[in-house]
């Protein structure tokens, strides 16, 4: 089947960046703010957000897929100003987002599950089988669409929710620790994904493996405590770090490089 | 506009080769062509009449393909009713569904066996188990794939509507039945029961679904208690005369739920 092409995938951009913030804070629970005057400009490619765990990268991508509201700053996504009461539905069905703790009907099959997710996205009904066909091949999982979800292995769970994020085919993709449970091959099919979805997409992958970016991605992202530490190519990570530094590969001692001085007394382990 | 047709000749010319057409004859024609099912068919009768090497050469194909495509089993048809009435009802819901009934029938049974007249365990529950209902459909603890509701286009007054037409629609038939058996009726409970529906949802933009549902079951079981202190002769509070009041909250409650309509969106209505 053909896909046709609509005026929206042909009308100019008119945003530099499909994410872009300044000064963005987001108060987690009655007082912290888990993220503290970021400012970021992401475009199409493939960024790797790295940092160390309570950095606010789950904060900042929950944020991003608005389902948190910034409590000061500013955020615009597709060039358009983030406003907390407005409505989202325009820029939602722009986005595709892969939650951390990734939630699923136990019964559902991976199709019937990734076509539940097309009607929440609104995709027209016309195009939903299409698309969830198309969904379900580019993660693999084309041999198991007919497969109940429980009967799945980790792996596979993951890859059917990365399915639901591309169904509706996002501009902005948001997966947060996407590559927890996947074995080493399926790990590189999934970098092989990612660089072909950050071809026409603005791809945000939260992630712990270093080596994950270093392969996958076309940009780095790197928080703590709430603030953009470093933004930059892979080899730019890579070169910030010297031998003295921990790691056991040039990104990995440029990763610590970068974060030594944020720290502080946590850095017991 | 009405679209033009090509003519049949042209159409015959093309099924023929399309030698002599001009360039821009032959883009507007197949782009027609692509987008017109009456044109298609004129061009296939006509493929048949002016190329039967064409035909010969599809039918051959087909002739081929065919015991091959018998071999392949068919993709099993998707249940098609699963993906619909998820749309309405969450798989998350049933287990708020059983609840429902399994405590009605404990309190229909307890009111036999206390022999209460009057004011019924059956009667002061049944106008806060909609609520209950409601709080559930979005609930994080109850609903694993709360997160990916609440981040999708769809989220937001529409879907939280929906979700609640359907736990009134599948709680009334059970509190009815309930009803009749414990002898109380409709009227008693049925206005209470829709304001704690709306307050739950308007407090719940406020403070999240499950607090909202929590906090008015409180003041409920409060002014319960208040109330059989002070008078013995049964609640003031479900009386005739205490129905404007439970209109008025009600409509409090609706109004709140329109003002917050775009906080449905959030993940803070989920704690």
């Amino acid at each position: 089947m053909t896909r046709s092409i609509g005026s929206a995938d042909l009308a100019p951009a008119k945003y530099a960046f499909e994410i872009r913030a300044e000064g963005l804070e987001v108060t987690v629970g009655r007082r912290r703010k888990a993220v503290d005057g970021m400012d970021l400009a992401l475009g199409t490619g493939v960024h790797g957000m790295l940092g160390p765990n309570g950095a606010g990268k789950t904060t900042l991508i929950r944020t991003l897929a608005t389902v948190l509201h910034p409590s000061g700053g500013t955020l615009e996504l597709f060039g358009t100003p983030l406003r907390a009461l407005a409505d989202k539905r325009e820029l939602r069905r722009r986005i595709g987002y892969l939650p951390q703790e990734f939630g699923y009907y136990k019964r559902f099959t991976v199709r019937e599950f990734v076509e539940y997710m097309a009607w929440l996205k609104e995709v027209p009904g016309k195009e939903v089988p299409g698309a969830v066909q198309r969904a379900v091949e580019r993660v693999g999982l084309a041999d198991r669409a007919d497969h109940r979800l429980k009967t799945l292995s980790g792996g596979m769970v993951r890859r059917a929710g990365i399915a639901q994020a591309i169904v509706n085919d996002p501009r902005i993709l948001l997966l947060d620790e996407p590559t927890v449970g996947l074995d080493p091959a399926q790990r590189l099919r999934f970098r092989e994904l990612l660089q072909q979805l950050g071809l026409d997409c603005c791809v945000v992958v939260s992630t712990h493996l270093v080596e994950d970016v270093a392969a996958a991605c076309t940009d780095v992202v790197l928080v703590a405590e709430g603030r953009l530490v470093f933004q930059g190519s892979p080899d730019e990570l890579a070169a910030a770090g010297g031998p003295e530094h921990v790691g056991d590969s040039p990104i990995e001692r440029g990763y610590s490089a970068l974060l030594a001085p944020h720290s502080g007394d946590r850095g017991a382990w | 506009m009405t679209p033009r047709h090509p003519s049949v000749s042209l159409i015959g010319r093309y099924a023929g080769g399309g030698g002599g057409i001009a360039t821009d004859e032959l883009w507007a024609l197949e782009s027609h062509l692509e987008s017109c099912g009456d044109c298609r068919r004129h061009l296939a009768d006509l493929v048949g009449e002016r190329a039967p090497e064409v035909s010969a050469l599809v039918a051959g194909v087909w002739a081929e393909l065919t015991p091959r495509l018998h071999a392949v089993p068919p993709t099993p048809q998707a249940r098609r009713w699963v993906r619909r009435s998820a749309t309405w009802w969450p798989p998350a819901m049933m287990s708020w569904f059983v609840t429902t009934v399994m405590a009605t029938l404990f309190l229909v049974v307890a009111g036999h066996l206390l022999g209460a007249v009057g004011v019924t365990p059956m009667l002061l529950a049944a106008p806060v188990l909609p609520a209950l209902g409601v709080a559930a459909a979005w609930s994080r603890g109850l609903d694993p794939a709360y997160e990916l509701t609440i981040s999708s286009p769809r989220a937001g007054l529409p879907l939280v509507l929906r979700r609640t037409a359907v736990v009134l629609v599948a709680v009334m038939p059970v509190l009815l039945v309930a009803g009749a058996l414990t002898g109380i009726s409709l009227a008693q409970w049925l206005l209470p029961s829709l304001a704690f529906t709306t307050g739950t949802l308007g407090l719940g933009s406020l403070i999240g679904m499950t607090r909202a549902a929590v906090a008015l079951m409180s003041a409920w079981a409060t002014v319960i208690v208040a109330s059989s202190a002070a008078l013995h002769d049964g609640v003031f509070a479900l009386q005739p005369g205490s129905m404007p009041v439970w209109a008025a909250l009600g409509a409090l409650g609706a109004v709140l739920v329109v003002l917050r309509r775009n906080n449905y969106t959030s993940l803070a209505i989920h704690r």
